[in-house]
């Protein structure tokens, strides 16, 4: 085992896999070069045809990794920043993620749209956007968010095995982000979360950078003898409701922590989600967590306020410890009982 | 050009052209769901293009796509189905008109959104090139698409890649109910050509001997690995931007009465026939009885569609994820 960075995880899955397959190349702006290094050095093993460099056409990219991935190619398409793939919309939702469906099942379209996800660095509105909550509305994307190295790499090489569309992103704070990477190959399923850490009070379910951010604010409360269960999606559609529903039969309470917006956002359907099938186990509502409903400003003090942070996950934990509504409903029967 | 191709142009268009008759009449009985684009007075087009393709070369299509699906060896029987959202549909009645696909055919799929299969054709042109095959890919896109990123965007990426797509746009001179004049900066989309490097041709659209023969220029280009090709097809529809138009337009026509007279006069299947006539490539009679096959086909369709079941609602979560 070696501990290695997030972006050399991820340019190790993409050697791997264009090793093994000759159907996978990658195509996007810079790649050769590789703005966050996660693509660097592949041009030299692999070669123009392999590694395509393309103008800034982001629509196009798209499409064209599309049109490739329908007659028999597995295109991985590197858009850099995740708001990048706005500009590339109606090719992700009306195109590659339609097509199966649309056409009856007679295409299949193995591609991947890599970007960076979220903010952290303070680059601004336009390169800070926490995209996923929004493909997770579209019909036929799989959603990928890792939080390590070692997840990046093993559930990369899952998303260009797979044969449908997958937006692999990755937290654009994790970019440096170093852990053990093993140098023999794995993978790691879609659709398959993980507990970080155990815990038997309150269930927090998060994804991509909140992950490490949720195990400390479990840090915090374990000294308070609150035992926090962290549950790291990995793959936000199709996401593991059997594992967090489990989880909340166990503890009885839920806080879902989520970069994204709050409105129409990922902690609120995982919330919503609990709330519909796992009432009769909860003790207290369920919590979200979520990014201020604000672009992202660029000041790091701004910045540091919209992303929900440590105090913020203590705080609803804290909250949802205390609406215990059994409780509740027992003084209630005491006080009008008397 | 050879008897044989002359008349299997002219076989591709009065395919074309017998079916969509019966859409229409189907359209106006209420009997189809949703809205259908017709292609009526463009069939010079898709025909002479696909002509000049191989079996396995690729074409990508739009909202105006039956012409494109049968040109390329369309299934009459399963498109009908589709458009009446049959089971038996291409698309088992998930598609519908403006997304008639037939992979098996190297027909990639229609395009409900202006632009939006531009770079698609392009992807399948890249493939090609990659797979080390010579198949070319074709894009149909209307003159509307002229003015959307999708086209810049993706003539400029097959032009620095050298990829063998042919750009193909059919210019009706309408983009709904806006005329091209008012909404594009220029007089000829084939102009554009000159700001990616790219040869741009201006063909007779309602020549289809005229748009085999550029198209086949193109194709060789292509497969020789010279890079796209803009061609513009100048052509009329006859009817509306969709069946049924009157029925949402206020305010009236948008288009002459000498207008559609002058569209109507440039009738593509007229013009091939007398010429064959003339060329005496086949006689009338000949002609006669092929019409009358088709006829029949079309005919066979709509019965075939008509007693095809409906999809079962349980099926609407099929052909999701593999």
């Amino acid at each position: 085992m070696t501990k290695k960075t997030y972006v050399a995880a991820i340019k190790e899955a993409l050697a791997e896999e264009m090793r093994r397959d000759p159907r996978v190349l990658l195509i996007g702006e810079d790649v050769r070069l590789g703005v966050f290094a996660g693509t660097r050095g592949l041009y030299a093993e692999f070669g123009e045809k392999r590694v395509v460099d393309t103008p800034i056409s982001e629509l196009a990219i798209a499409g064209a990794g599309i049109g490739a991935a329908i007659t028999g190619l597995r295109p991985v398409v590197d858009l850099m920043f995740g708001a990048f793939l706005y500009l590339a919309l109606d090719q992700i939702i009306q195109q590659a993620a339609s097509a199966r469906y649309m056409f009856g099942g007679q295409t299949s379209v193995p591609i991947v749209f890599m970007a960076q996800n979220g903010g952290g660095i303070s680059a601004g509105a336009h390169h800070s956007h926490a995209v996923h909550p929004m493909f997770m509305n579209v019909p036929m994307l799989k959603v990928v968010l890792p939080s390590n190295p070692y997840d990046a790499k093993g559930l990369l090489k899952s998303a260009i095995r797979d044969d449908n569309p997958v937006i692999f992103l990755s937290p654009l704070s994790l970019t440096g982000m170093r852990d053990e990477v093993p140098d023999e190959p794995y993978l790691v399923p879609l659709g398959k979360g993980e507990v970080r850490r155990m815990g038997r009070d309150v269930t927090v379910c998060a994804a991509g950078a909140m992950v490490q951010v949720a195990i400390k604010a479990a840090d915090v409360l374990a000294r308070e003898d609150v035992a926090v269960e962290v549950i790291d999606l990995r793959t936000l559609k199709p996401w593991d409701e059997a594992l967090v529903l489990d989880s909340v039969a166990k503890t009885g309470r839920f806080v879902a922590v989520d970069e994204g917006k709050p409105i129409c956002g990922a902690a609120s359907e995982w919330a919503a989600t609990v709330a519909e099938k796992a009432f009769h186990h909860l003790k207290a509502p369920p919590r979200r967590v979520s990014g201020s409903d604000v672009p992202s400003p660029f000041s790091p003090v701004l910045e540091r306020a919209v992303i929900p942070s440590v105090a913020d996950i203590v705080a609803a934990i804290r909250q949802t410890m205390d609406e215990d509504r059994s409780v509740a409903a027992d003084s209630y029967r005491a006080r009008y009982a008397a | 050009m050879n008897n044989e191709k002359v008349l299997d142009l002219y076989v591709r268009m009065l395919r074309i052209r017998r079916f969509e008759e019966q859409v229409g009449l189907l359209f106006a009985q209420g009997q189809l769901p949703g809205f259908v684009h017709l292609y009526i007075g463009e069939e010079a087009v898709a025909a002479g293009v696909c002509a000049a393709l191989r079996d396995d070369d690729y074409i990508v299509s739009t909202h105006r796509g039956h012409g494109h699906v049968i040109a390329k060896g369309g299934d009459l029987n399963r498109m009908m189905a589709e458009l009446f959202g049959k089971a038996t549909g291409y698309c088992k009645g998930k598609g519908g008109s403006m997304h008639i696909a037939d992979f098996s055919i190297g027909m990639l799929g229609a395009c409900g959104i202006v632009g939006g299969g531009i770079p698609i054709a392009v992807g399948a042109g890249l493939s090609a090139k990659y797979r080390g095959s010579d198949q070319v890919a074709v894009t149909f896109f209307g003159d509307g698409a002229a003015n959307e990123g999708s086209f810049h965007e993706s003539l400029n990426l097959a032009a620095v890649m050298k990829l063998p797509v042919l750009f193909v746009c059919e210019n009706n001179r309408y983009g709904e109910f806006t005329p091209m004049e008012k909404v594009t900066s220029v007089r000829d989309i084939a102009l554009r050509a000159t700001g990616y490097g790219v040869p741009g041709v201006i063909v007779d659209g309602t020549d289809a001997l005229a748009v085999y023969e550029v198209a086949n220029t193109a194709v060789q280009r292509a497969r020789n690995g010279e890079g796209p090709t803009l061609i513009e097809a100048k052509a009329h529809r006859t009817g509306g931007h969709a069946e049924g138009e009157k029925a949402f337009l206020a305010g009236g026509v948008y288009r002459s009465a000498e207008e559609l007279a002058e569209a109507q006069a440039k009738d593509p299947l007229r013009i091939l026939h007398s010429k064959m006539v003339q060329m005496r490539v086949v006689t009338p009679d000949v002609l006669e009885a092929l019409d009358q096959q088709i006829t029949q086909a079309v005919a066979a369709a709509v019965n075939f569609a008509r007693q095809s079941p409906d999809p079962s609602p349980e099926s609407i979560y099929d052909d999701g994820w593999v």
